[in-house]
């Protein structure tokens, strides 16, 4: 190899070794991604993405220039990524299954975070030369508004992704409220801070060493923290599995824009990867929404949605413990259709044990799943893997609902909107139009719940009223365990 | 630098976003999830970036935030691959289990 390459000299690796091994950092990284979508290799795939990242590292650290730095500069370094292992370690041991959803959207908080500060630190080298032209002719890089462009969107894609993954997060662990949070002139603040952000720029890039260029870098910075902040704010809940993969996907093109500045071709690749398939999940999201993109960030869906449909009217029939035990004695084919309350409740486990009863008992059990159950994309699958569900019983919405007028009876734990009818014959409510499971079809339909009020969208449920349906209150988890505790008797 | 290098760099990165579009086209719901904190983690290739800024000299401006960068994007890396490892053997076990 090193007959193709300028140094014959390869340790510490030279500039063009460095780079060749990023090629093979970047090819690990596609075969991971495209292993990680299939069931059968996906654990692999997350092994070869983690050795491509192993390898980045190392190659890195050996890097002529990196490793030339000093006994010092290597302690730094250590203590480091000591102590960032350290603490990924222990999150990742310690994280339940159920916090998932936060645990993801802090994590992608840090890495958007991380690509931020490596901005402002290649500037802050960059103000230490004598001037921007002698630290681009040191640093090859291309020209100073090439560099100001990408510092700049490096700055505004990390800081939003960091504020805006920080606040889902606090949303998500119920630090704060997840009920989406309205101000005054929302939007009309959010556009102008967006348009500040990009008149920022447009000025750095012109002039990046004019009078005020660093004030305008500096202010670049707080604004974009601040523009992540409100523009997770408004967002309720129910959007959560949208804005998580859109955040996610953002962190990627911060760390795509960080390898703008450094001219470094494995932080475009990776970055760029995971921004563009982030993308996609983002819209298969929205899709199994029938809502845009633009419309989930921009409207504060469900803070008044309640008032504009139509009420229901109809009366909730709550059922005792003693009949939804004989209804589900006597059934043959039952579907749980489980959301997010299944997860806060934590009843998963319960769950599985009262499907394996009704097993036992003769019965066909299946579960329904919708694509934005819960708080992230495949929230239910990930906790009903956990209580050790088979994947056979799990069935997705298109598949499920041709079968459902012959479900005996559907066991709504704790998901909402996602079983609500209004979303198919109500054009005046708000998730008219989003595909739901067809639980109304089932010939019985019992619905746990912790209490009468109105789910997360704050919209009433057709569904509840219907019937055949009962609501059979209480806590989840509780409920679940003395049906368990009947069938035992 | 020249404007071709700047140029391939382009090249590489429009490759790149087209590839990432193709990737993950049709991925069953069951696999979202571990696909998203798997992506995750690899956003956290922030840290090669970090690593060049943590051996600056010691005590500027750069290095500390390099030191940051490198403490969060590492964070990122480990917790999110070994996050993701963790769910895709829940997946495994009970297929094995079956």
């Amino acid at each position: 190899m090193s007959v193709f390459l300028a140094s014959t000299q390869i340790f510490p690796l030279p500039a063009e070794w460095v780079s060749f091994f990023y090629i093979i950092c970047s090819a690990l990284f596609i075969f991971g991604i495209k292993m990680l979508g299939k069931v059968q290799t996906a654990a692999r795939g997350n092994t070869v993405s983690a050795v491509g990242m192993a390898l980045a590292v190392i190659v890195t650290i050996l890097d002529r220039q990196v490793f030339g730095a000093g006994k010092e500069a290597f302690l730094w370094l250590g203590v480091a990524l000591a102590i960032g292992a350290a603490i990924g370690m222990l999150i990742a041991k310690k994280v339940k299954m159920t916090a998932m959803p936060e645990m993801v959207a802090l994590l992608n908080g840090f890495g958007g975070l991380a690509s931020f500060l490596v901005a402002w630190a290649e500037y802050a080298r960059a103000l230490g030369y004598p001037s921007i032209a002698q630290y681009l002719a040191d640093n090859a890089a291309f020209n100073a508004g090439f560099f100001a462009v990408s510092t700049s969107l490096a700055v505004f894609i990390g800081g939003i992704t960091f504020t805006g993954s920080v606040l889902a997060f606090l949303k998500l662990g119920e630090f704060v409220s997840g009920r989406p949070f309205l101000f005054p002139a929302q939007k009309l603040i959010n556009l102008l801070l967006f348009v500040a952000c990009v008149a920022g720029t447009v000025i750095f890039a012109l002039n990046p060493e004019g009078a005020y260029a660093r004030e305008i870098f500096y202010a670049l910075m707080a604004i974009s923290l601040l523009l992540g902040f409100t523009i997770v704010l408004p967002i309720g809940g129910g959007d959560m599995p949208v804005v998580i993969s859109l955040l996610n996907s953002l962190s990627g093109m911060a760390a795509c824009a960080a390898g703008f500045i450094l001219m470094n071709n494995v932080l475009i690749v990776a970055g760029t990867l995971v921004g563009a398939s982030g993308i996609v999940l983002t819209v298969i999201m929205a899709k199994a929404m029938n809502r845009s993109i633009g419309n989930i960030l921009f409207s504060g869906f469900g803070a008044q949605g309640g008032a504009a449909s139509k009420q229901s009217g109809g009366e909730l029939k709550p059922i005792s413990l003693e009949d939804a035990y004989y209804i589900l004695e006597s059934a043959n084919n039952v579907v749980f259709i489980p959301g997010y309350g299944m997860a806060v409740a934590q009843a998963q486990h319960a769950v599985k044990e009262l499907a394996g009863i009704l097993e036992d008992n003769g019965a066909q059990v299946r579960f329904a799943i919708h694509p934005v159950a819960g708080r992230m994309p495949g929230h239910m699958n990930v906790l009903l893997a956990e209580a050790d569900v088979p994947y056979e019983q799990l069935w997705e919405m298109a598949k499920i609902n041709p079968t459902m007028p012959q479900v005996d009876v559907a066991i709504v734990i704790g998901a909402n909107d996602v079983v609500n009818p209004a979303a198919a014959d109500d054009p005046a409510s708000p998730i008219y139009g989003m595909p739901i499971i067809k639980a109304n079809e089932a010939k019985t339909v019992i619905v746990l719940k912790r209490g009468k009020g109105t789910g997360f969208s704050g919209l009433e449920n057709q569904l509840f009223v219907l019937a055949h349906t009962r609501m059979l209150y209480g806590d989840a988890k509780n409920t679940l365990t003395q049906l368990v505790a009947q069938f035992k008797e | 630098m020249s404007a071709v290098t700047l140029l391939l760099l382009f090249f590489i990165f429009v490759l790149s976003a087209f590839l990432g579009f193709e990737l993950i086209n049709k991925v069953p719901s069951q696999l979202h999830t571990p696909l998203m904190s798997g992506t995750n983690a690899i956003s956290g290739i922030a840290i090669v970036g970090a690593i060049v800024c943590v051996v600056l000299p010691p005590g500027s401006l750069s290095m500390i935030l390099g030191f940051l960068a490198v403490v969060l994007a590492t964070i990122n890396v480990v917790g999110g691959y070994m996050v993701t490892n963790r769910m895709l053997c829940m997946f495994k076990d009970k297929k094995g289990g079956k």
